[in-house]
């Protein structure tokens, strides 16, 4: 099978949440409530176990030619729509002591509902802050990467659903190939300042669900040097090795050269 | 900048539902809404400071997620440390010849720990009905697999050796003494990955007060673990023990050491570890189990019989309850540092950190 995954290329997203609602609508997913953040027009927030897309509203300053309102006024918008990165070396599966969290055939990462039983130690794993134990279900969710569908041969939903091909689905390789000519395109007509989210030199390895923004990714929460924790094993078993010799020579001494006898 | 009253969610109440649904009347009606709309609290937005061009976060919003623990998992991290640090004293105080009532006691408190850790980690998953899945493969890269496959062997081992000691009758005469020997080592083996995993089981995340630890964290937790089991053993009589008195002071001196270091640390993600509430939890507990505990036991040494029994026993429940602090504490320290976005983006120490 090949390996599939998503462009977000965040210059072509109008903000108009389709791929939240298409997301919820596929996957059955619960309502997050009725609540108003203040942060712009983004209610939602962030992405969680019941939030598997997520459009962000970057507030950006005005730029002549490029949109955006005249200096001093409410500033332009970016909207870049978030997702699960489907990492290559993804921090979730390597941590998920069930075997319930498992890379596809499409080289996504797919929690097994059957499977979770919810040790949450997933979540403290992902260097994205996407999976997220549902408090009230107490299993792990995140996006599926609608793998029912591309069983099915189908796109999944939030792509199929995002009238602006702002999510663009397809072979991995394509895609990054489609990348490159997009952004020289953006250069051509004077954008310089778009670029590629895609992590490829940290412990992460790249990403499956990689993105097209414009300025500095952190202003979409996306962290600069994700790490893969696996990263820590090796320091930290070796420290625990340490500390059990430790614990046992200590322990050895005390009570051989220690004496056995009560004090006095 | 914004407080945190403002990040607060706004709910719509009555009154501006009510106007909607007017709007929405009139519009129908008429075809056109001629009246003014409403106003919710903190409009108008965007509210974001325009022309800021230094910011390079979202919202201030967290990158990470919680780590979603209970407060069954530090009790769990406090009950297996002591545990497998009893199980190593036992099997140790056993061959070195040391009095029977004290290798009984050690195995009493891993036998303990041994059944109390599966029913505390179990009541901490999402769903307690398929804790069998966390013995469905066997994962050296998932600190957890190894956690759990580890309590697979030293629960029963621990609880069969104390079950050996206390009804040898139950036993033909010839395995009288060998079974005990060899459930007892099983028991210390996994002991002492009991007391020592936890501390990479935090550290290989990504949570940046745990795993810019990941080195000192096996080692504190192995001390917590020793120093507590010792306290127990203290309170359950031994107090006046030699061996155990040396290893009590070991383990204070180590948590001392420990405990210097993350005070002088200039790294920003040690900061949960000393400011805020959970920042004070990791002081008491270091306090209590690193020099206070140090120095009732040293002053133990120094004192009369009676009075050295005293400092002991004060000495032991410093280090137990600072034991138990010092679990709280990281756990405490690593949900604030999931939460503040500072690290994981690279961002300049700029503001205040977040309130706690």
């Amino acid at each position: 099978m090949t390996t599939t995954g998503f462009l977000t290329d965040s210059t072509l997203c109008i903000g108009c949440k389709a791929c939240e609602v298409a997301c919820k609508e596929w996957n059955q997913i619960p309502s997050d409530g009725y609540a108003w953040s203040g942060m712009s027009y983004d209610n939602t927030r962030a992405l969680g176990a019941t939030t598997w897309r997520h459009v962000q509203f970057v507030e950006g300053e005005f730029t002549s030619g490029f949109g955006g309102s005249a200096p001093g006024q409410p500033p332009a918008w970016e909207f870049s729509s978030d997702v699960c990165k489907h990492c290559e070396n993804a921090g979730c599966l390597e941590a998920c002591p069930t075997g319930a969290i498992v890379r596809t055939e499409f080289g996504g990462v797919f929690v097994q509902p059957d499977v979770c039983n919810g040790c949450s130690y997933c979540v403290v794993s992902c260097p994205f802050g996407v999976v997220e134990k549902n408090l009230e279900d107490g299993r792990a969710f995140k996006c599926t990467f609608c793998y029912d569908r591309q069983k099915a041969g189908m796109e999944p939903a939030c792509a199929k659903a995002c009238p602006t091909e702002s999510i663009q689905f397809g072979k991995l390789d394509d895609l990054r190939d489609r990348a490159q000519i997009r952004l020289l395109e953006l250069e051509a007509r004077g954008i310089d300042d778009a670029r590629i989210y895609d992590p490829v030199d940290s412990s992460v390895g790249g990403i499956h669900a990689f993105f097209l923004v414009r300025g500095d990714p952190r202003i979409y929460n996306l962290p600069p040097h994700p790490e893969v924790p696996t990263i820590y094993l090796k320091p930290g078993w070796k420290s625990a090795a340490l500390g059990a010799g430790l614990l046992v020579l200590g322990t050895m001494a005390a009570f051989f050269t220690g004496g056995n006898s009560r004090s006095e | 900048m914004k407080t945190d009253d403002e990040k607060k969610p706004r709910l719509p109440d009555a009154a501006s539902e009510e106007r909607l649904l007017a709007l929405r009347d009139e519009a129908a009606r008429s075809g056109v809404a001629a009246g003014p709309g409403i106003r919710p609290a903190g409009a108008p937005f965007p509210q974001v400071e325009i022309g800021n061009a230094a910011r390079l976060d979202y919202y201030r919003l967290p990158v990470l997620k919680n780590p979603q623990w209970t407060w069954e998992v530090p009790v769990y991290f406090f009950v297996g440390g002591a545990a497998g640090a009893a199980a190593v004293i036992a099997a140790v105080a056993g061959w070195a010849g040391a009095e029977k009532s004290l290798v009984r006691d050690a195995r009493k408190i891993a036998a303990a720990g041994a059944l109390l850790s599966p029913p505390l980690l179990i009541a901490d998953l999402g769903r307690p009905s398929r804790f069998y899945n966390m013995l469905r493969v066997f994962k050296p890269q998932s600190v957890m697999s190894m956690g759990a496959w580890t309590l697979a062997f030293f629960a029963p081992s621990s609880v069969a050796t104390l079950v050996f000691e206390l009804r040898q009758d139950l036993l033909p005469r010839f395995l009288r003494r060998a079974l005990p020997a060899v459930t007892g080592s099983m028991a210390a083996a996994t002991g002492t990955v009991m007391a020592t995993y936890t501390g990479v089981l935090v550290g290989a995340t990504v949570v940046p007060a745990w795993n810019q630890n990941v080195k000192i964290l096996p080692i504190h937790f192995a001390a917590s673990g020793l120093g507590s089991a010792v306290g127990m053993l203290e309170l359950m009589g031994h107090d006046d023990n030699q061996p155990l008195l040396a290893l009590g002071i070991s383990a204070a001196l180590v948590e001392c050491a420990i405990g210097a270091a993350i005070e002088r640390s200039a790294n920003p993600a040690d900061e949960p570890l000393k400011r805020g509430s959970s920042g004070w939890v990791v002081r008491m507990g270091g306090i209590l189990s690193g020099p206070i505990a140090f120095l009732l036991r040293a002053g133990s040494s120094v004192a009369g019989r009676k009075t050295g029994r005293r400092l002991r026993r004060a000495a032991a429940v410093c280090s137990v309850a600072g034991s138990l602090l010092t679990r709280a504490g990281w756990v405490a320290a690593g949900n604030a540092s999931s939460q503040d976005n500072r690290i994981p983006l690279g961002l300049p120490d700029q503001r205040p950190a977040p309130r706690r």
